[in-house]
């Protein structure tokens, strides 16, 4: 039985689309849930890995990543964390737009604002995977300070 | 009288709300400055050793401890969260695995911040 002083609705300021197309948020509902699982394993091993062995936050440096990235299971790792971590952080600030934007202007303006870093942070960190270069040389081909000792033996 | 609480309205479910909304966006804008200041190895060695020291100072050392707690309660909440949607045991017993949650969160931030913090104010 509904409260009695149960406040009355009051038709929203904004009409809210694509609630309905092709099941979006039972979609989203889902990724959430499957995404969050898969991200508690990545995430937790990434934080022990980088902060409880060895020196912890102290041993991070170029050289550290470096060594990471030369198995190919980092690199995939890294890249799935990425995707899916960026991917469930937007689709959850999506929902925060949606309850708290007052507006349509306001609400397109963010969730524009959204899709974009998003997008662009998915792109730059896949581009640093993909293209990331243990050993950079200068122009003159001698290795720039900073390069994993690996480097030395590689050459 | 006052309606009774449920899931979301009042107390602990209601306060859990909160927080995984708020650990949420904290989490978000971190992932945003970290990969670009791990986008930082693409420009040189030197740039990225530079940036990453920052982390190592005794402010950023807190801020991590604060970030880890703040995931690790984002993370077990969220298991919370499907129990309960997939489980009536866990739906009846929701306001009790809101402190479970909490629970987890001081072990598993016993087990980190004796390392972290010797290793942050340790000195290297």
């Amino acid at each position: 039985m509904a409260h009695p002083e149960a406040p009355k609705l009051i038709p929203p300021r904004y009409q809210r689309s694509g609630r309905d197309r092709h099941n979006a948020e039972k979609w989203s509902w889902i990724f959430m849930r499957a995404s969050g699982v898969v991200l508690i394993v990545l995430i937790f091993t990434h934080l022990f890995v980088n902060l409880m062995t060895g020196d912890g936050v102290q041993q991070i440096d170029f050289a550290f990543v470096a060594g990471k990235w030369a198995d190919p299971l980092w690199q995939v790792w890294d890249l799935t964390m990425l995707v899916l971590a960026m991917i469930h952080g937007g689709n959850g600030m999506r929902l925060l737009i949606n309850d708290y934007a007052r507006t349509d202007w306001m609400r397109k303006t963010l969730k524009v604002a959204l899709v974009s870093s998003v997008t662009v942070i998915i792109v730059l960190g896949s581009l640093v995977i993909f293209t990331f270069d243990p050993c950079p040389t200068d122009d003159a081909g001698a290795f720039l300070p900073g390069v994993p000792t690996f480097c030395e033996d590689v050459q | 009288m006052s309606p009774a609480p449920t899931l979301y309205r009042g107390r602990e479910g209601m306060w859990m709300w909160v927080v995984h909304r708020a650990t949420g966006v904290a989490i978000f804008f971190f992932l945003v400055v970290h990969v670009i200041d791990t986008a930082l190895v693409r420009v040189s060695p030197e740039a990225y050793n530079e940036v990453i020291e920052s982390y190592k100072t005794p402010i950023f050392g807190l801020v991590e401890a604060g970030l880890v707690a703040a995931i690790v309660l984002h993370a077990f909440n969220g298991l919370r969260i499907i129990a309960i949607d997939t489980w009536p045991w866990a739906l009846r017993h929701q306001r009790m695995l809101v402190w479970v949650v909490w629970g987890i969160m001081i072990l598993m931030m016993a087990a980190f911040l004796p390392r972290h913090l010797s290793n942050v104010f340790g000195g290297a």
